[in-house]
């Protein structure tokens, strides 16, 4: 086998489905019929692995470190806010994806901005970016509310059909479906040539450039593909609690959404979704030893995840996992270590 | 006229404060090229013991400060022996979560001990209150805070330029191979450095807290200007940093004296047309490492 059909091979083998990622979707799934009572938590995990989704196309695929992405959240959230509290557009799920676009076009704008210098440039724009638009916020509060926050949103049935009801039932499998498909998309974009040319840029942008990929371009594409995951994401925040406030651009949720990456793992997609769960978990069990100071364990946990090696901490999370499938697939295991990253 | 003096006075103490705070992160960062987000952890930690010493042990304001040097760099130096080391040679991401989770502890820990609400440390009188040369209102705390900065950065640009710990350190920043075939001891160097970096951030720190406000927030709150230092600064000698810090505080104070709604506004759209215009600082050296 040459060489070249044999690397086709490998991509195509890897972008099939495989059992266990349709296990994964059905126990989400199950999730919204076996747990009735916790529909505001499970959903809030839904948003956030949405949004570490985006973070992880940017990061995970491509290498670029953000601080900043809760600018896109930010963007996508007012959208959302603005649009159904002026009664712009009704429908939920139109004003979902005016809001992704509203994310994705400062997305574009900025990622010229974002693709110049190095990684601590990147690190200083992105983080800026987010402070400005925070600032900005702030300074228009009579538009944004200020620091109360957009306030008295009533969202309208999805379709005109499905009203938003108060258990927030409608509100999980609206966010699953969203997440869902934008999944299928993201997976169907990392697995195309398209998705492998990022990876080649992220191991070696100067190799990338050299074998003809136009890597400028490509950062620019992805960069603003995740601000339009980040806003839908903003978005869905805003439709599924009916508020949105200054908090949304805050630093705190940028370095949060690193965390869960970090936790789950970059670069294969899952990493968001997993991690989401993991960091609520943490989140809860940690607010119930000490409410006010679960900060300092979240502080901890990432600072043992570094000096571990997030590599070496992946393989022992999946090392059960990978038992599992051995032993019923027979074969060897599908569940992957996530690529070194950044 | 004088309002304009007064702002521009307020604005070089600021800035002068800014440096002291953000030129161990200058070294750091820029020259080790290490990213260090929890800088101002040490300076809030050199706030915290000068307050508690000033405020509740009752030393004077003027033996506390040396003690909030001390201490940061205490601490600065058994990070860096045992956890900050280890991360050198890792990627920037690594770096980034790590020192974020050091801020998130830092801020949790010290809310823990001290309570959430600002502190003031108790100034002697003498420091208390401003006078007036030739209409223009000059503040006494600012002006000693403008004295003490100016002999620290006279200072430390004498060392680095004069002593033989600075030679070594330049050589050990430009290549660290290099270096350590000639027998410098570089992670020793490097250690040294980091920890009077530390220390004076909490020097800064302690000085900061009558000007910039001082609770548990701090590192959070600042971060991004302590960035801004080094990266609009540069990294090819102090002087850079220092420059930025003084651009950064006149323009902070003016922005918030001539147009208060557009507040931060000001200062991160400099900052990121700067970083588009010259990725590598105002000052920088053409390629970074």
């Amino acid at each position: 086998m040459s060489a070249s059909s044999d690397a086709g091979y490998h991509a195509r083998r890897q972008a099939r489905w495989h059992y266990g990622e349709a296990g994964f979707w059905l126990i989400v799934l199950a999730c919204g019929f076996v747990f009735p009572t916790r529909y505001l938590i499970m959903t809030d995990i839904l948003r956030l692995a949405l949004f570490a989704m985006s973070l992880d196309l940017i990061l995970g695929y491509a290498g670029i470190v953000s601080l900043g992405h809760a600018a896109f959240f930010g963007v996508g959230a007012y959208a959302a806010g603005l649009l159904a509290l002026h009664g712009i557009i009704n429908e939920p799920v139109l004003a979902l994806v005016v809001a992704g676009l509203a994310a994705m076009v400062l997305g574009f704008a900025t990622s010229f901005l974002v693709i110049r210098g190095v990684d601590l440039t990147r690190l200083m724009v992105t983080l800026g970016i987010a402070l400005l638009l925070e600032a900005l916020a702030e300074r228009f509060s009579n538009v944004t509310g200020g620091t109360d926050g957009l306030q008295g949103i009533e969202m309208q049935p999805i379709f005109g059909e499905i009203p938003f009801d108060m258990f927030g039932k409608t509100g999980f499998f609206y966010s699953l479906a969203v997440l869902f498909l934008l999944f299928l998309f993201a997976r169907r974009v990392v697995h195309s040539p398209f998705g492998l040319s990022l990876r080649a840029i992220k191991n070696n942008p100067l190799r990338a450039a050299a074998i003809g990929i136009p890597v400028n371009r490509r950062l620019i594409a992805i960069y603003t593909l995740a601000a339009f995951y980040a806003g839908i994401a903003g978005a869905l925040f805003t439709q599924t609690t009916a508020i949105a406030s200054l908090d949304v651009f805050a630093f705190e949720r940028s370095a949060d959404l690193m965390l869960v990456l970090v936790i789950g793992g970059t670069g294969y997609l899952y990493g968001g979704l997993v991690g989401a769960v993991l960091f609520r978990m943490l989140q809860e069990l940690f607010s119930t030893i000490t409410p006010q100071y679960w900060q300092f364990w979240i502080g901890l946990v990432l600072v043992v995840i570094v000096l571990v090696g997030r590599q070496r901490l992946h393989r022992w999370m999946l090392y059960v996992p990978n038992l599992v499938i051995r032993q019923i697939a027979g074969r060897k295991a599908v569940v992957a270590v996530p690529e070194s990253d950044a | 006229m004088t309002s304009i003096l007064t702002n521009l006075f307020d604005g070089v103490a600021y800035g002068m404060l800014l440096f002291v705070l953000a030129c161990g992160l200058a070294v750091t960062l820029g020259l080790m090229n290490f990213v260090n987000l929890a800088h101002g952890a040490f300076a809030m930690a050199g706030g915290y013991v000068c307050m508690v010493l000033v405020n509740r042990m009752g030393w004077p304001f003027f033996a506390a400060l040396p003690l909030a040097f001390v201490s940061s760099a205490a601490i600065g130096i058994v990070l860096e022996r045992t956890l900050y080391r280890h991360l050198y040679a890792r990627s920037h991401l690594d770096q980034v979560l790590f020192t974020i989770g050091l801020t998130f502890m830092s801020v949790a820990a010290v809310d823990y001990i001290q309570g959430s609400s600002r502190v003031f440390i108790n100034l002697p009188a003498a420091l208390q209150g401003q006078f007036d040369v030739f209409g223009v209102g000059i503040g006494r705390y600012r002006l000693m805070i403008i004295a003490i900065c100016g002999l620290l950065t006279i200072g430390l640009q004498m060392v680095l330029a004069k002593t033989r710990f600075g030679s070594r350190l330049r050589a050990a920043v430009d290549d660290p191979r290099a270096a350590s075939g000639l027998g410098i001891n570089v992670p020793q160097v490097f250690a040294f450095t980091f920890a009077f970096g530390c220390g004076l951030a909490g020097l800064g720190g302690a000085l900061s807290a009558e000007i910039l406000g001082l609770d548990p927030y701090f590192p959070l709150k600042f971060m991004i200007y302590f960035l801004i230092v080094v990266t609009v600064g540069g990294s090819s000698s102090i002087t850079g940093p220092f420059l930025a810090s003084l651009l950064l505080g006149i323009g902070d104070v003016a922005g918030k004296y001539y147009v208060p709604k557009m507040g931060p506004f000001v200062i991160y759209t400099m900052m990121i047309v700067i970083l588009i215009w010259r990725p590598n600082g105002l000052f920088g050296r053409t390629a970074a490492r």
